[in-house]
């Protein structure tokens, strides 16, 4: 039996909750509200008592999906990766930068969302970056 | 937030302006409670009459989209009974006299006729706020999702302003960012006009420092926000767009606009943890992984930038966005050579001034808060201690204008939205949560009684809401929450999904939409 916790912060509303993600063998079976965080110090909302459950969803995408004429199907990694990259390079060379547009992600890490803004803006040179901050 | 969750609770006066903080916020609507408990006054203005309303020394309905007139009808009440705080109005401000000027003709009985609050309400928020030792504004996107946003706004801060509110503990304008990481993916330039740390693309500086730093040419232009990529989509001149994370086809205005640009790709590329509806109309989905299978740092709505830790191994055949992301744009031909989400927030610090200071290891116990310019600095509990950025403070003098769609014949019902509280945003993950799910599984629209016995229609009917955009059925609520003559609908639900309804007129300069305020009609359901 493996039980271990990890000490995170709640990926729902921006209050930025501080909880321990349980996890027996590999499953994540509950979560605890974190005391000694300066936000909300042991407590935690009726979204945040349940925020392992939709984490193993069997809703869960796994695997990449391509649209072939017309209808998803599931391909490898590096198939769903190739045709991304050479798509982007086709617009790029074809139209220019500035046809193609980012949306990054409020629920995303920092460092993804850094990630993502530099991707547009050095590999493909376009400013076209926005999220969901006015939504 | 100018100023600190924990430091409300040491409020004086706490003035919650188009915020359902105990649903949106709960751990934040705590520190309100606690300050009530403290002696606080608790003003709050809603058109709706949400949970909060009902511990408030002072509730008040403002009619839709009058909170500029709401603003100026109090601050001229502070001004004429002399409640404002001359000392920091003449050392940290200027532009006093054309704010005095435009409020001038803001009576408190003008006011009531546009707004429906009654004049005395009126002075006597004016005199809690203006007379209170330390006062704290809380708002959230009641006052920012109108085509008078920034408006809105700027009035708020008039209001901290003119009545010494911020600068100094438990005070400040304090709007409650409703993501978990939207401040810091504002932070990290996730915006078509700066890099991270608010930077200007069109700063020379800025560009050289970037292109020498990331070893690449930039482009001096400001780029497309979401509603302009998503016209450039349909008129062509943008062919493709890349969504991580994001579900437009439900979080956006006029739902139907949406799906025809998003149609319009040559290339939609959609990396998420569900198969959301924007997922379904997408070219490749490219499934990531949750906040649970990876490292990484959130920064939440008081500028806490604090830890997210891996607990599992990601799901299925999932992968963390950051390595998505590097592998495609090593495909692509620009190398990025990270070999974990701590050597990107090592770069992060190198180039954000706000964050120079933050490192992992810092960041262990309870996070930092920016500005953290350097690995001394403690980080900063609140804004504009000393100085603004600009240095002196400025007033803006504001007139009100109505909202962008207002009722008539057609249309007679003012329709606004939000969220309950055991669902977040578009559901895709507390639809997804059996629990949460469990507790209200379908959405509602809110209909006060007498309306809806002037319709005809028995609670839990479903009915027809039409707006100019799109119609949907959704089952019905009976509440005095709603006033007569405005319903309330939660965006949570694909299958009646009050987006198909809102209007995506925007505000000039912050381009975000007008989700709070449309014109609708309501018919029973054949």
């Amino acid at each position: 039996m493996d039980y271990r916790t990890a000490l995170t912060t709640c990926t729902y509303c921006g209050c930025g909750c501080n909880l321990y993600l349980e996890v027996l063998d590999g499953q994540i079976i509950d979560t605890i509200p974190c005391k000694t965080s300066p936000v909300n110090e042991g407590k935690l909302c009726i979204k945040g008592w349940n925020v392992h459950e939709f984490v193993q969803s069997p809703n869960r995408l796994t695997r990449p999906l391509l649209r072939k004429e017309g209808t998803f199907e599931e391909v490898s990694w590096d198939e769903a990766l190739e045709f991304t990259a050479s798509k982007l390079r086709d617009i790029k060379e074809g139209y220019g930068g500035d046809s193609i547009g980012f949306l990054t992600s409020a629920k995303a890490t920092n460092e993804e969302n850094y990630l993502l803004q530099k991707f547009a803006r050095a590999a493909l040179g376009t400013n076209n970056v926005d999220h969901c901050a006015r939504l | 937030m100018t100023n600190s969750v924990a430091e409300l609770e040491n409020s004086d006066c706490i003035f919650v302006i188009g915020s359902n903080t105990t649903s949106s916020h709960p751990l934040v609507a705590t520190r309100i409670f606690r300050a009530k408990q403290k002696g606080a006054r608790l003003i709050v203005a809603d058109p709706r009459k949400i949970h909060l309303a009902l511990m408030a020394d002072t509730y008040v309905r403002q009619n839709l989209g009058t909170d500029v007139a709401l603003i100026n009808g109090i601050i001229h009440v502070i001004l004429e009974r002399g409640w404002q705080d001359q000392g920091f109005v003449e050392e940290r401000t200027e532009g006093i006299e054309e704010l005095k000027k435009t409020i001038q003709s803001y009576t408190p009985e003008k006011v009531s006729e546009i707004t429906g609050v009654s004049a005395e309400d009126i002075v006597k928020i004016a005199e809690d706020f203006g007379t209170a030792d330390a006062a704290s504004i809380v708002y959230c996107m009641g006052i920012t999702q109108h085509v008078t946003g920034v408006d809105n706004v700027k009035s708020l801060a008039n209001l901290a302003m003119l009545t010494g509110n911020v600068g100094k503990e438990s005070t400040g304008v304090n709007p409650l960012r409703g993501q978990n990481n939207v401040q810091g993916a504002c932070d990290m330039g996730g915006l078509p006009n700066v890099y991270p740390g608010y930077q200007a693309v069109t700063m020379p500086d800025n560009q050289k420092k970037f292109e020498s730093r990331w070893s690449a040419s930039l482009s001096d232009q400001v780029g497309r926000t979401v509603s302009d990529m998503l016209s450039g989509l349909s008129d062509g001149s943008l062919k493709a767009l890349y969504v991580m994370g994001e579900n437009p086809m439900l979080s956006d205005p006029d739902t139907a606009h949406v799906e025809e640009a998003l149609k319009a790709a040559e290339l939609l590329v959609v990396q998420d943890i569900f198969f959301t509806p924007t997922a379904e109309l997408a070219h490749v989905v490219l499934p990531g992984s949750s906040f649970a299978e990876k490292d990484g740092t959130f920064t939440n709505t008081e500028r806490r930038v604090m830890r997210v830790r891996k607990a599992i191994e990601p799901v299925g055949d999932s992968r963390p966005d950051w390595q998505i992301i590097q592998e495609i744009s090593n495909r692509l031909g620009y190398a990025m050579a990270y070999d974990s989400p701590e050597a990107i927030m090592n770069e992060i610090a190198e180039v954000t001034p706000s964050y120079g200071g933050i490192t992992y290891d810092r960041l262990e116990g309870s996070g930092l808060q920016w500005p953290c310019p350097d690995r001394d600095h403690p980080g900063t509990k609140f804004l504009h201690k000393d100085a603004f950025a600009r240095g002196k403070g400025m007033f803006h003098a504001i007139e009100f204008m109505p909202p962008a769609e207002t009722v008539d014949p057609e249309f007679p019902f003012w329709l606004t939205t939000g969220r309950i509280h055991v669902h977040y945003h578009t559901g895709t993950m507390t639809r997804n949560s059996p629990t949460l799910n469990a507790e209200v599984s379908e959405g509602f629209l809110e209909i006060n009684p007498g309306d809806a016995s002037q319709l005809g229609i028995r609670e839990g009917d479903e009915v027809k809401v039409i707006s100019r955009r799109g119609q949907i059925r959704v089952k019905t609520v009976f509440t005095d929450r709603v006033e007569r003559g405005l319903v309330f609908m939660p965006f949570h639900f694909v299958e009646s999904n009050a987006n198909a309804l809102t209007n995506p007129a925007l505000d000039p300069i912050a381009k975000i939409p007008e989700l709070k305020v449309c014109a609708v009609r309501v018919e029973k359901a054949a």
